[in-house]
């Protein structure tokens, strides 16, 4: 198997399709110690607690949930800037849980991310241009002389100004520093983007703005995205395909728009559920699953199916007792439940119009 | 009509800097009734939170150059001194705000923050203070009211901490409540908790809400009235159903095409607003939409247009006629999947 994966494939070229990132039962657990001298491991933060998934070349894969679910501790766990507790994590058909060094370095190449905060991800100290051109400057892949030239360029291609190379990220506005995010990640020409919550702290005409870029960017550079967020509408949106986690665990899968037509797992349909919809007769006449509190501690997860103690459909003693597992229902949709929503309960969560 | 609870007249709030006079707000009127919800909706730097920080005196002159007049229940608040507006802000009018991390206070515990606004404002013991506070928790829902009011900040989730902050607010039974992006930090889930919320303690404690946001999305459901706000201006005001309906301006257009939709065939491009809000110091001539709006003709860059009334409760500020408006809305806005 070739380790060399700095060229890229040709684009379009729909060959076979193979997975760019696959996971195998990939857990992330956080110890918690007592103690300062010896430190007593206590228990553990289960952030991820077992997940299989594949992203192909040139998808999008939306990743939902709410806080504390796991989503970025995963991305994390992809981007091996945190090491898997278990599991495997492939990149291109090469296993890459443990790589070290050199070769993880190189692989970074490969994969870049995009923050949420455009105001914390970027260092105030620096100018646009160095943050931009810092990729450069670590991997060596640009000639020193050529970084000014190349980074002018990125900046046009994500809709900055070239002229602006000089300024600090203060002078810009949120939108304008996501788009800085999104140059730097595109500096080195990876193959995968991990995008942790890109649009959520911006204000929606500019969010619409950087999914479009997100989007044209894709097709340009044949990019793979995995796309985290915890707002339905946007996720589905953007994804081909779409993964609904709760407490470290995926508990539906399905494209898109299968997800929004038919939802099995209820959890699912609370989130969709939760979606603000710009239209007052919609939102007055569609039914609200509300979840009661928060998501519980992940440090002792509850028994059974994990969201039975918020779940609207939950029968006992099953779902106290049993774990379900992800079972297929549709050709390609795969959710994790004793007791599916109906299809008639769907209808009533879920607006039509028309 | 009865006397509204609460009037902004042509409120101007100027910012003096060293590059120029930031023109924050720039000639707003708003009217509101007693037991309404109003929605105040527009981008970051349309004027809209500092509207309402001049409202509640947290903007004062010194700061600013304000002019117009801000009644409340018959008073004109800019003319109050500091220790009378004192004794209507947070009694009378309180405030919450997008970030409840930061506005409370991480040394202290929860219920004492409300034992404190309590105490400020009534001669009561802090026994009876501090009963009032954990019933106040009750309320908004947050369960073991006893033990988390003796808890702090840190150890409350997000959506708990919007909601101590919302109990905070109404532990004085204020009669206008704002609520300044009171969702945008929060999960999809927890938002519509906390709308619901702030709905329900509406009733109760029979107050009238002023919910700003930047996301038309969010207001739909909860707002009696909106106003649409353009860089310190309003540019629209009506109904719920007038604003989704009928919108007349082309930003609002433009804020209802941003939204990533559930009802929408998913992979639909967005249409988002071309371009940045303009700076507030150089503000554009004419109509300050129109370098960004795709309708613009040359009558726009010159004129100002006023807010005028297009039917009774509906207004709008743009040139455009208004049958040209209504084609554009149904012809190019509103296509539903």
């Amino acid at each position: 198997m070739s380790v060399e994966v700095t060229e890229r494939p040709a684009p379009q070229g729909q060959t076979e399709r193979r997975p760019l990132i696959r996971l195998r039962g990939v857990k992330k657990y956080f110890p918690i110690t007592r103690g300062i001298l010896f430190q007593r491991h206590i228990g553990d933060v289960h952030a991820v607690d077992g997940v299989d998934l594949d992203v192909f070349e040139g998808e999008t894969v939306g990743l939902v949930g709410e806080t504390g679910c796991g989503k970025s501790t995963l991305a994390r766990v992809i981007m091996r800037l945190f090491e898997a507790t278990d599991g495997t994590i492939e990149f291109d058909g090469q296993d890459i849980t443990h790589l070290k060094g050199r070769p993880l370095r190189e692989l970074r190449r490969n994969m870049q991310m995009i923050f949420q905060d455009p105001f914390a991800s970027l260092n105030p100290r620096k100018t646009v241009g160095s943050i931009i051109g810092e990729p450069y400057r670590l991997h060596g892949t640009v000639p020193r002389n050529r970084i000014k030239p190349e980074v002018q360029q990125l900046m046009e291609l994500v809709g900055l100004n070239p002229e602006h190379y000089n300024r600090y990220p203060h002078e810009f506005s949120g939108g304008q520093r996501q788009r800085i995010g999104v140059a730097r990640s595109l500096a080195l020409r990876p193959r995968l983007i991990v995008c942790d919550e890109p649009v959520s702290a911006l204000d929606v005409s500019i969010q619409a703005q950087i999914l479009n870029l997100l989007e044209d960017l894709q097709e340009e550079f044949n990019l793979t995205y995995l796309f985290i967020a915890h707002d339905l509408s946007v996720v589905r949106h953007v994804s081909d395909r779409v993964a609904v986690m709760y407490l470290g665990k995926i508990v539906e899968m399905a494209s898109g728009d299968t997800l929004y037509r038919s939802p099995k797992h209820p959890y699912t349909g609370a989130l969709l559920s939760a979606v603000p919809i710009p239209d007052p007769d919609l939102a007055a006449q569609r039914q609200r699953i509300i979840l009661e509190g928060d998501v519980p501690s992940p440090i002792d997860p509850p028994s059974g199916c994990r969201f039975h103690p918020r779940c609207p459909n939950a029968q006992f003693p099953r779902c106290k007792e049993e774990e379900p597992l992800l079972r297929e229902f549709d050709p390609g949709q795969v959710a994790a439940c004793h007791f599916p929503l109906e299809q008639a309960v769907v209808g009533e969560i879920i607006p039509t119009s028309g | 009509m009865p006397e509204p609870l609460l009037e902004v007249r042509n409120l101007t709030v100027h910012f003096p800097t060293d590059d120029g006079l930031v023109k924050a707000v720039d000639g707003v009127s708003i009217s509101l009734q007693q037991g309404e919800t109003l929605g105040v909706v527009g981008e970051s730097g349309s004027g809209k939170s500092v509207t309402f920080l001049t409202v509640m005196g947290l903007i004062r002159t010194g700061q600013a150059v304000i002019e117009g007049e801000v009644i409340f229940q018959g008073q004109d608040l800019l003319k109050l001194p500091p220790d009378e507006m004192r004794t209507v802000r947070g009694d009378k009018i309180s405030m919450i705000f997008q970030d409840p991390m930061t506005s409370l206070h991480p040394f202290y515990k929860v219920g004492y923050q409300i034992v404190e606004a309590i105490r400020t404002h009534h001669k009561v013991s802090k026994q009876e203070a501090h009963d009032q506070a954990v019933e106040m928790l009750r309320r908004v829902n947050i369960p073991r009211p006893e033990e988390r009011a003796d808890q702090y900040p840190h150890e409350f989730s997000g959506g708990m901490r919007q909601r101590a902050m919302i109990a905070m607010a109404l532990s004085l039974n204020p009669d206008l409540l704002i609520a300044d992006e009171p969702t945008t930090a929060l999960d999809v889930t927890v938002q519509a908790q906390i709308l619901e919320l702030i709905d329900r303690l509406k009733q109760e404690f029979n107050a009238s809400v002023v919910i700003i946001t930047h996301d038309l999305g969010v207001v739909a459901e909860h707002c009696e009235n909106i106003q649409v706000m353009y860089a310190g201006k309003a540019v629209e005001f009506g109904g719920a159903r007038d604003i989704y309906y009928n919108a007349n301006h082309p930003y609002t257009w433009g804020l209802l095409r941003s939204i990533a939709r559930l009802d929408q065939a998913p992979g639909e491009r967005l249409n988002p607003i071309k371009g940045l809000p303009p700076s507030l110091i150089h503000v554009p001539p004419g109509c300050a939409f129109h370098p960004r709006c795709p309708y613009a003709f040359d009558r726009c860059k010159t004129d100002v247009p006023e807010l005028l009334p297009t039917d009774g409760h509906h207004a709008s500020a743009c040139h455009l006629s208004l049958a040209d408006k209504e084609r554009i809305f149904h012809e190019e806005v509103m296509v539903r999947s």
